[in-house]
This record gives C-alpha cells, sequence and structure tokens, in this order.
C-alpha cells in the first residue's frame, strides 16, 4: 500500500463528494474531518452504553471489587507482566463499548459513561461553548456532543454528583496503559496502608 | 496639572496599583468590579500586523468607555498577532487588558510560563478558555493541543496563584497576581449543566466569568435564576456578553456558521423589518443591555463589536450603564503636552521668535 497511485482527478464520485454536495453550502464544514468518515461512523454502541450507564455502573463495581480480590494474582504474576494481556482485553472491550481511546486515566464513572476523550477537544470538565443547538458537537457536526450525552447518563447514575469533581489534566505519560490495572493497584496499596497505619508515607 | 484618575498609580500609569486587602490582582478591573460599579469590557480585534500602532490605534477608540479590553488568543482559531503580545503592548500604555488564554495552541509547559510572562509585564487579568478547535480557522492543518481543558487551565493558573507553585509543584520565587476569568454559554445545550457547570468554574477559580453573545433575554435569565439560586452570584462576578449585529444577513450568517450563537427568529426578524438594519442592530444590543442590566447578579457587560468597534461608545454612551461613572482614560501628561504644543509651535508656524519676544510673552 505504500505505492502511490495516480488519482485521475474528478473520475470517480465518492461517498465524501455526495455528503459534501447534499449539505447546505452556508453550513460550516470542519476541514480535517472527511464527510467519509463521518458517514461511516456510528455511535450506536456508545449511545447504547450511556443510556444504560446506571447498569454499567453497577457491573463495573462488582467487576472492581472482583480484580480488587485478585490482587495477590496479580502481584503474584507481577503487575509489569500482566499489563499486556490486560490492556489487550481492556482496550477491545472499552473500545467496544464506549469508543475508549486509552487515555490510562479512566474516568467513564464521573462521566455519565460517556468517554471524553472522544470530544475533538478532549474536555474531560464539561462541554464547551460551541455545542450546536440540537445537541451535537461543533467540530463533528454529525456526531452528538460527548458531554451532553455525559450530563444525560450521569443523570441516571447512583453517584450522579460524580460529574462535579473538577478534573486534573491528562498525564499523557499514562497513555495506552490499563486503567484497570492501575485503579487495582492503588487500591490495594491504599487498602494496604490503612490495614497497618504509622508505617505510611 | 490635571487631576490623577481613579485606579492609576502615580509613578507611571504602566505600573500596577497598590495591593488591596482582599484583591487578588493589582488590576484595575477587579477594583472596578469589587466596588461594586457597573463594568464594561471590551474586545480588541487583533491586527494581521507587526506595528505597534495598529494595536494603540485600535485600543484608542475604547478610551474612556471600557474598564477592560480582552486581547484575543487567535479566537477562531484564526491567526492574527498574539495576545501575549498585544497585552505588552496595551500595559506600556496604562491599558487594562484581559489577557486570553486558549488551550488550542499551547500546552502546560508553554501556558505556564505565559502566564508568569503577561503577570510580569503587568497583566492583572487572565481569561482561561477552551479555544475553537482548528478546524473552525484559517489553518484547519494544525496540530490542535488542548493539552488542559478550561477547567484545569483555571486550576493551573489559580495554583500558580495561591499555593505559588507549578503544576509539578516546583516553587515560584514570586506568584503571578491575577483575577481570573472564565468563559460560559447559556445559550447552548445541555441547558440544565451550565449553571453547574459554571460551579465548577468557580470550584477551580474563575472569579469573573464573560457569557457568550446574549440575543436571547428569557434564556439568559432562567440560566441567571438557576445560579443564583446555586449562590453563583455571590462568588463570581458575571458580565454578560452583547454586540451589535451588522444586519439581518450576518445574524443568518452567523446563525448557521459560529457555533455555539443563539439568535432566536424573533430578533432577524426585528433586523429585516429595519429601514436601517445596522442602525436598528445597535439599537438591539442597547436594548439587550437595558434588559440584562437589571437582572440581579450581572455585574457588568463584556461588548464585543467585532469590526464595529466605533460603536462601542457610543453603545455604552447611549445605553447609560456607566451611569456618569468615566473609566480610566488614557492622557497625554501636562508636561509632555506643552513640550509637544511648543514644539509644534516652533516648527510648523512658521515664525521667529527672538529671545526678547518669548521673555514678554511669557510674562
Amino acid at each position: 500500500m505504500s505505492e502511490t497511485v495516480p488519482v485521475k482527478e474528478g473520475s470517480a464520485v465518492t461517498q465524501a463528494t455526495l455528503v459534501k454536495k447534499a449539505a447546505p453550502k452556508s453550513d460550516y464544514k470542519p476541514a480535517d474531518v472527511s464527510p467519509q468518515r463521518r458517514v461511516q461512523r456510528s455511535f450506536a454502541v456508545r449511545l447504547w452504553s450511556i443510556r444504560h450507564s446506571r447498569l454499567l455502573e453497577w457491573f463495573y463495581s462488582r467487576f472492581a471489587d472482583a480484580f480488587l480480590l485478585l490482587h495477590p494474582l496479580w502481584k503474584g504474576i507481577g503487575y509489569g507482566r500482566v499489563e499486556a494481556p490486560i490492556k489487550f482485553v481492556e482496550k477491545r472491550v472499552k473500545g467496544f463499548m464506549f469508543d475508549c481511546r486509552m487515555c490510562g486515566q479512566c474516568i467513564l464513572s464521573s462521566t455519565g459513561m460517556s468517554c471524553p476523550m472522544n470530544c475533538p477537544k478532549q474536555l474531560r470538565n464539561g462541554p464547551c461553548g460551541g455545542v450546536r443547538a440540537n445537541g451535537n458537537c461543533e467540530v463533528e457536526p454529525d456526531m452528538p456532543c460527548v458531554w451532553v450525552k455525559a450530563w444525560e447518563g450521569s443523570q441516571n447514575m447512583v453517584n450522579s454528583d460524580k460529574i462535579l469533581t473538577v478534573q486534573k489534566p491528562v498525564d499523557q505519560s499514562l497513555r495506552e496503559t490499563s486503567a484497570w490495572l492501575r485503579v487495582t493497584a492503588q487500591a490495594a496499596a491504599a487498602s494496604e496502608a490503612a490495614a497497618k497505619p504509622g508505617t505510611a508515607a | 496639572m490635571t487631576a490623577r484618575q481613579l485606579d492609576e498609580n502615580p509613578a507611571g500609569i504602566h505600573l500596577p496599583l497598590d495591593p488591596l486587602p482582599g484583591h487578588s490582582s493589582r488590576g484595575r478591573l477587579e477594583r472596578v468590579l469589587r466596588r461594586g460599579e457597573f463594568a464594561v469590557t471590551t474586545e480588541l480585534n487583533p491586527p494581521d500586523s507587526a506595528d505597534p500602532e495598529d494595536v494603540y490605534n485600535r485600543a484608542r477608540i475604547f478610551d474612556g468607555w471600557v474598564d477592560a479590553i480582552n486581547a484575543v488568543d487567535a479566537s477562531g482559531a484564526n491567526c492574527h498577532m498574539s495576545s501575549v503580545g498585544i497585552c505588552a503592548l496595551l500595559t506600556r500604555m496604562g491599558y487594562a487588558p484581559i489577557m486570553q488564554i486558549a488551550c488550542r495552541d499551547k500546552n502546560r509547559i508553554a501556558i505556564q510560563g505565559d502566564v508568569l510572562g503577561g503577570a510580569a509585564m503587568g497583566v492583572a487579568n487572565m481569561l482561561c478558555l477552551t479555544g475553537d478547535g482548528v478546524q473552525a480557522g484559517d489553518q484547519p492543518g494544525a496540530k490542535p493541543v488542548f493539552d488542559l481543558d478550561s477547567m484545569s487551565l483555571l486550576e493551573t493558573v489559580r495554583i500558580m496563584r495561591d499555593n505559588g507553585k507549578f503544576l509539578s509543584g516546583r516553587k515560584l520565587t514570586t506568584p503571578p497576581q491575577v483575577f481570573l476569568g472564565a468563559a460560559v454559554n447559556p445559550f447552548a445545550p445541555p441547558f440544565d449543566f451550565r449553571p453547574i457547570h459554571l460551579g465548577k468554574k468557580i470550584a477551580a477559580g474563575a472569579q469573573f466569568v464573560q457569557t457568550q453573545y446574549c440575543f436571547d433575554v428569557p434564556m439568559f435569565k432562567t440560566f441567571m435564576q438557576k445560579a443564583r439560586d446555586l449562590g453563583h452570584t455571590e462568588k463570581v462576578f458575571i458580565l454578560c456578553g452583547v454586540g451589535p449585529l451588522a444586519s439581518a444577513k450576518t445574524a443568518k450568517w452567523i446563525r448557521s456558521n459560529v457555533p455555539g450563537i443563539h439568535i432566536p427568529d424573533a430578533i432577524i426578524k426585528r433586523l429585516e423589518g429595519a429601514q436601517d438594519q445596522k442602525k436598528e442592530g445597535k439599537q438591539l444590543c442597547i436594548d439587550i443591555i437595558n434588559e440584562v442590566k437589571e437582572i440581579s447578579g450581572v455585574s457588568g457587560v463584556h461588548v464585543m463589536a467585532y469590526r464595529q468597534e466605533e460603536y462601542v461608545a457610543e453603545i455604552v454612551d447611549e445605553s447609560g450603564v456607566l451611569k456618569g461613572r468615566q473609566p480610566w482614560k488614557r492622557e497625554v501628561r501636562r508636561d509632555d503636552q506643552i513640550v509637544a504644543e511648543r514644539l509644534e509651535h516652533i516648527l510648523h508656524d512658521e515664525v521667529t521668535e527672538t529671545q526678547v519676544d518669548m521673555v514678554k510673552t511669557a510674562h
């Protein structure tokens, strides 16, 4: 595929051309998202997850507990060694369900199960001012705003006020690492520290 | 000798004001707001040039009508003179700029450096924004940075100011003394989340907020009602964004092309029905100001008159929001003025004065 095939200009009518032509001329067209890609993308699974945020919240808390119970196992094998296979699974599961971008510091439970990294500006604290009147994104007009959905999803959840916490900037060095393992390791460390006070810090 | 103006450092107009208790900055805008006066801010259209005179000329038309001037940071992702550069020029001339910082073009290292640099030049107000996406601007191929977002940016600057530390925890020898601002848009969905979102911004460090263009006063009233109920108006100064629409055609264009600006049909109908649409647009802006100034919790207006900057003075004057108060105005100092007049006389009036004549006229 590295070979470049000379393309005859205007030889084929692509889907992109059709979409571009169909849109009213006055409409704002972002330049970098190709109409082709916009047509192909479907948000059905992502939106399903947000609609069922309460169920997923319940499920995740059980799942996190189970993962924590397995802490001795992870520790036995070594967190470093188990990282690759867990990441493989996590990336695919969360990628399918939430269009996860593997930022490595998952805050789905604070954002109504709507992954904030799907926002073109990667906002983690709330919507920008550019949300369209129909609730879609300003940059990708066909995508429902991640934060409009996050607000809807959060309202169905038990811990609906977690959306109010001010999130820290993303630590880019944690990209492409497993958030599940990190949360587990941190929780285990916290409970160990709590078990024997005085030795901590 | 002309009397020294209120909110001016006697040692020089370019110097910061005396610190006051309860104030986090040494600037004019915070003083005006904390005194409970109705503040007026505006936006300087950044030049596409390297000539400082362009900035001075564009600032001069606001003289005596506004309390602070926003120096925009490549608004709409279009490239212009940088906000740091504009602020450097404006502070030299004694103006009170509001330095806008957008997260689109700079990462946290560059932003924290600019905060220190800006504060060192005498910038007393900083407005933390996310920024428009690069796709909206004239160079859509640029790399969008968005390392921080507006909220984490607010928190970053607040940590620098209050804790005297960088985000990394490294100490600052002199923290920046700034009045922190944010932007809110009550006119875009999710509407019921917007007032809560404002609360998040306050928690992150916002001390004043400027809103997006308000053309729908009832919608703004609902937002303010909720903000009051949540107790936000006691913690933050809210400046309502207003501006004149040049014509019904522009209004329609803005509505379909600029994300986040909500213009109701009634406004467009009113403009279409007018004889002189430009005049009607200005009148509409004045009417909106008169309505929003009565809403409790509104501390001022932010007049955005893009490419109609010359109307800002008229709008502020005719709406009467200043109630006879005159904001700081750049004036030539008396001694400089005498020298200038004398030079003008000698160089251009073509008179030959003997020393005897000069002595005679002096008495």
